[in-house]
């Protein structure tokens, strides 16, 4: 009998798409729900050492760590070298919500020069050059379930989704990829 | 599908990221303990469902979360404005007023084919 439960990632090992557009699946990392009035936004800028963007579909990145604005008070935090982000805001000292949803969500990455025709095969969100441009970031819908996608880089996009909604985003992703291969 | 402009987000997004959310503008009675049944039945419940232009509450539930207010014909489904929560009704004045002899045809209200 195991002694203790074994962490399993999500989507451990799942690889997919083709050439035009490649989709798999990221690696671990911590994400933060942060809420916040405009007056607390400078401090906790400072404590994150990263300045939370202020304007809609934008983002703010520094050594693997990602603001993304979703809302007016609304940011999803996410920190490739699994920081404590929560604790790191509480050192603001300002008045902030924050909800630890590293294991709530888990990302897929899609990379390659069709990855948005990919994303695109099941969303309705524009992902144009002009209106997605590098560092945009929006929460939207994926077929059936809601998805944030953030655009990394030229053909990097990193599809954040719920844990248990995973393997039917991966699949409509994989999907989509062959199909854009076409 | 349709675009609609969230206020919030400051641009069109398509209408599957929004959801509806009923007549915009009621006013909780301040009194709502000493009103009676009926005048509560009224607040509650009852509804005007005009033809034409209507006021209404919006949510971009799956894109910035926030509610809004929306101009809107019902029979056209046009999306006349948006406008943040909390502002007053805009001056839509010179606005076309729908009436019994409005011609409900799908070609008029989506236009024809190409
Ligand atoms: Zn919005």
């Amino acid at each position: 009998m195991a002694e203790q439960a074994l962490r399993k990632a999500p989507l451990g090992g799942f690889n997919g798409g083709s050439a035009a557009a490649h989709v798999s699946a990221a690696a671990p990392a911590t994400r933060l729900s942060l809420r916040a009035a405009p007056d607390a936004v400078a401090a906790l800028s400072k404590a994150l050492g990263l300045d939370l963007p202020t304007r809609p579909k934008t983002s703010a990145s520094a050594k693997g760590q990602h603001a993304l604005w979703l809302g007016p008070d609304e940011w999803l935090l996410i920190d490739e070298q699994g920081a404590d982000l929560a604790a790191v805001a509480a050192k603001s000292g300002v008045l902030h919500s924050a909800v630890d949803v590293s294991h709530r969500n888990t990302a897929i990455l899609v990379a390659g020069p069709k990855a948005a025709q990919a994303i695109a095969s099941a969303s309705p969100h524009d992902l144009s050059a002009s209106a997605f441009p590098v560092g945009a970031c929006a929460r939207t819908v994926l077929g059936k379930i809601e998805v944030v996608i953030y655009r990394a880089g030229e053909q990097e996009y990193r599809v954040e989704c719920w844990r248990s909604f995973s393997p039917y985003a991966f699949g409509v992703l994989a999907e989509g990829a062959e199909d854009a291969a076409h | 599908m349709l675009l609609i402009h969230c206020p919030y987000c400051e641009e069109e997004r398509p209408e599957l990221e929004f959801r509806g959310a009923g007549d915009a503008h009621i006013l909780r009675p301040t009194n709502i303990a000493d009103i009676s049944d009926e005048e509560f039945e009224a607040f509650f419940f009852l509804r005007d469902n005009v033809k034409g232009l209507v006021y209404e509450r919006w949510r971009h539930i799956h894109g910035c979360g926030r509610f809004f207010n929306a101009a809107r014909d019902t029979v056209s489904d046009k999306f006349v404005t948006t406008y943040k929560a909390g502002l007053p009704r805009p001056d839509l004045s010179p606005a076309p007023k729908a009436t019994e002899t409005t011609v409900e045809t799908y070609e008029a209200t989506e236009g024809v084919a190409g």
